[in-house]
């Protein structure tokens, strides 16, 4: 039976209401603009894209015990219930924060359900504010856990790396990579510190202005037999069960983010007027806006209903956790498309604010697969 | 091989067009020319594209239709088939697109034989570029809410006020200017000018940039322009109704003096087709995917609709009421526009992610450009909400909401 108020209590309450606090302080839209748009030529133009966020806030999120939050008390971790890193994240993505917290995240599920022993010392890192990133994703941008772009092989008592992990997301805020490769017995799971001798962040020039991406190569990159996190014959399986969390996550920042897409839009549309009558009072533009909140709630309920079960069902994480990034997807590009329609020109330009959103939300929206590959795979959980 | 029903001369003429656009095809440029001609940013490509109209029109596939003595060619119902033509041929489109496309047909309508004369010959050839400065910071959809003053001081305008999104002002020698010449009046309050932009004395044109990360469009300031009273197109106090006509050529509702040059939707959807073929993830490629192909097929089905529908427009006895089909030109092909580009960050999934820039991204990183771009087409000209307004105002009678 799952808890009627999701189980969200006090301590969840009293996270998010910390974090809103403190959000609300270091990342302000303004701020937020000055990091990433300040200029749009180095945004776009520069030879080696950039990655910026603020290293400073990030320690402090650290300090705020952030990493922490969904790492074992074995590790030295709070282990908070899923619930309250979905809270969380959603505040992120309200701001629209760079920052590696949401690839941590995702390093930190994987890690959790791999062999004790081996994670913890990369769990305690993370604890203390390495930034992790998975290095999971091959070629093709496959989500498929079995597909990977590297080859481990067995040499004496070590391990050799090779090929490229694609996508991998917030790469240059990373201090290491969780890394899957093919290797004898099936896809195996490896951590790999970023400066380890042999690997090469490839950045990528992407749309979105909050995070970065890169292609990371490993070039016989020779690592001892203990950083096998997973072997080969389960490591396919630590994926699938990390993916409900990092889905939910996911899904929870991209509500963050929707809502502020519909607040921004509502209060434009009470403050611009056109034929003498603010433009919420035309009804091309007050129902999309009311159609945006519908489409947000929806996917706010199904994420806290995917939290809520990886905190107390786990046999019904997954499909839970696909329905919320499915809808999340789908309400993403609907909020986006119309919070740039109905801003008109100023929407279009640099200078709004929704640019920003839009793109991290397109962004959002395919990481981890969009919504048609959410319903192809909720398909056969049926 | 001529089509059914091309006169003599007609088929003569599309002959001859296929001829020079088939000898005549530019070899691309060096660098990358823009997916429209709204997004024209560098010195360079100004100089590529002005010589491409140039030569275009010197071989008579612009202006056709129009007066020889305004620099037309003097026939009639030729200029359908150089568009025609021009678009099958797949070559870059025209540089002067306000000009064309909403000045051009401005003036013959409302010019005088002075205006014509001296205004048009240029304007067809490139040699001066035009914008349109309609929207203002406080007036876009509510196009007569233009705050811009010109104020008479004996046969001079001066003229003072702040345009805003003006598309090519950067490169413009004229602009078509929506001006308030009296208080008192919403629409009988309005004149319609054209005004020197390029070296100007009291107008200052800015850059602003699009959310792609491009400029292309701009703000432009007048701050006690000067001009004679014979740059005034059209009385005093009927700037709406000139206006109405420029609205009428820029939301395609009427045939421009060039055009067809760029790429169609039906290239779109062959690009889209093809990088949905190559696209392979989890086993298979995306044109095997058949939620994936149903969208995209959908898309193709739309395309050929609105083809068919501009073919039907032309088609008296098969239109009901002569504005049905010509108003909604401008809403289908800009929001199918839309739909092409998101079915093609579908289609590429991680790898929509990747920006122009990128050796990685799909097709050079055009579609998410397209995609940003797209939203550029359902706002300018009368953004979607605005026209679904028009269509259900004036096509079908309904109240109307303002
Ligand atoms: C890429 C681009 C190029 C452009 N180039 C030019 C140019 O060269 N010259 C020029 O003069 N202008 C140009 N424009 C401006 C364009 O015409 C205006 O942006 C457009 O008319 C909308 O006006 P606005 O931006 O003031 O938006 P608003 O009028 O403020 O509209 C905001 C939102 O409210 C909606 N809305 C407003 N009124 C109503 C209503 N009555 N009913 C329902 N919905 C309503 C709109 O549809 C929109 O979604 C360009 C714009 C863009 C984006």
């Amino acid at each position: 039976m799952q808890p009627k108020d999701y189980g969200f209590g006090e301590d969840e309450r009293i996270l998010r209401d910390s974090a809103r606090r403190f959000l609300d302080e270091v990342a302000s839209i303004d701020k937020v603009r000055k990091l990433v748009a300040a200029d749009h030529g180095e945004a776009y133009e520069s030879a080696t894209p950039p990655a910026r966020y603020d290293g400073q806030v990030w320690q402090k999120m650290v300090d705020l015990g952030w990493t922490a939050l969904a790492v074992p008390e074995s590790a030295g971790g709070v282990a908070m219930k899923c619930v309250a890193v979905a809270a969380l994240a959603e505040e992120i993505g309200r701001r629209a924060l760079p920052s590696p917290l949401l690839s941590t995240l995702f390093s930190t599920f994987v890690l959790r359900e791999a062999e004790a022993a081996a994670a913890r010392p990369w769990l305690e890192k993370i604890v203390g504010g390495a930034g992790a990133a998975l290095a999971i994703t091959n070629e093709e941008g496959s989500w498929e856990p079995a597909r990977t772009g590297l080859r481990a092989q067995a040499k004496g008592d070590q391990i050799v790396l090779d090929g490229t992990a694609h996508f991998v997301q917030d790469a240059r805020k990373a201090s290491f990579f969780v890394v899957s490769a093919a290797s004898d017995g099936g896809v195996a799971l490896y951590a790999v510190a970023a400066e380890h001798p042999g690997v090469t962040i490839h950045p990528d020039h992407i749309v979105d202005l909050t995070r970065d991406q890169a292609r990371v190569a490993f070039d016989r990159v020779s690592i001892p037999a203990a950083a096998q996190i997973a072997p080969g014959e389960t490591g396919v399986a630590v994926l699938r069960s990390a993916l409900p969390a990092m889905l939910t996550v996911l899904a929870a920042d991209m509500t963050g983010a929707a809502e502020w897409q519909l607040q921004t839009t509502t209060a434009y549309a009470k403050v611009r007027h056109q034929f003498d009558h603010p433009l919420g009072f035309f009804q091309a533009v007050k129902h999309p806006i009311v159609n945006m909140m519908v489409a947000i709630d929806e996917t706010r309920s199904l994420v806290y209903n995917a939290a809520c079960a990886i905190d107390g069902e786990p046999e019904l994480a997954l499909r839970y956790a696909r329905m919320a990034k499915s809808s999340a997807s789908d309400t993403a590009a609907f909020c986006s498309g119309r919070s740039v329609q109905l801003h008109g020109g100023i929407g279009f330009t640099w200078e709004c604010d929704v640019q920003i959103y839009f793109k991290r939300q397109r962004h959002s929206q395919m990481l981890l697969g969009d919504g048609v590959y959410q319903r192809e795979k909720l398909a056969e959980l049926l | 091989m001529s089509e059914r029903k091309d006169t003599p001369e007609q088929a003569e003429f599309r002959e001859y067009c296929r001829r020079w656009l088939a000898e005549n095809r530019p070899t691309p440029p060096p660098f990358r020319l823009p997916q429209s001609p709204v997004e024209v940013m560098t010195e360079q490509q100004r100089v590529w594209l002005c010589a491409w109209q140039k030569k275009v029109h010197q071989a008579g596939l612009i202006a056709c239709d129009y007066p020889r003595e305004y620099g037309g060619g003097g026939h009639q119902g030729f200029q359908r088939i150089a568009s025609a033509e021009l678009a099958r041929a797949g070559v870059p489109y025209f540089i002067n697109v306000i000009g064309l496309g909403m000045a051009a047909p401005t003036i013959l309508h409302h010019g005088t034989e002075e205006q014509k004369r001296r205004y048009l010959p240029p304007l067809f050839s490139s040699d001066e570029i035009w914008c349109q400065g309609f929207s203002e910071p406080g007036s876009g959809s509510d196009l007569a809410g233009a705050q811009t003053f010109a104020e008479r001081r004996g046969d001079q305008w001066v003229i003072n006020g702040h345009k805003v999104w003006t598309t090519l002002a950067h490169f413009a020698s004229w602009m078509i200017l929506l001006a308030r010449s009296s208080r008192e009046h919403k629409y009988d309050g309005l004149t319609y000018f054209i005004v020197p932009i390029a070296g100007a004395p009291g107008v200052t044109v800015r850059p602003l940039v699009k959310m792609t990360g491009e400029t292309g469009f701009n703000e432009v300031l007048f701050e006690d322009l000067h001009v004679p009273d014979s740059l005034r197109l059209d009385a005093v106090g009927k700037g709406w109704t000139v206006a109405m006509t420029t609205l009428l050529y820029e939301r395609g509702a009427a045939e421009s003096p060039g055009g067809g040059g760029g790429e169609s939707h039906e290239d779109r959807i062959a690009a889209l087709i093809e990088l949905a073929k190559h696209t392979r993830r989890d086993g298979r490629s995306a044109w095997e995917n058949p939620v994936t192909r149903d969208r995209i097929l959908k898309l193709l089905i739309r395309v050929e609709a609105l083809k068919q529908l501009g073919r039907r427009a032309r088609v008296e006895a098969l239109t009901d009421h002569p504005m049905r089909l010509p108003l909604q030109g401008k809403l289908l092909t800009t929001e199918i526009s839309q739909d092409v580009a998101a079915a093609a960050l579908e289609v590429e999934g991680m790898s929509s992610t990747l920006y122009l820039r990128d050796e990685n991204a799909p097709q050079g990183g055009r579609w998410p450009h397209a995609y940003m771009n797209s939203y550029g087409l359902t706002i300018a000209a009368g953004t979607s909400e605005i026209q679904r307004n028009i269509l259900g105002e004036r096509v079908l009678g309904m109240a109307k909401s303002k």
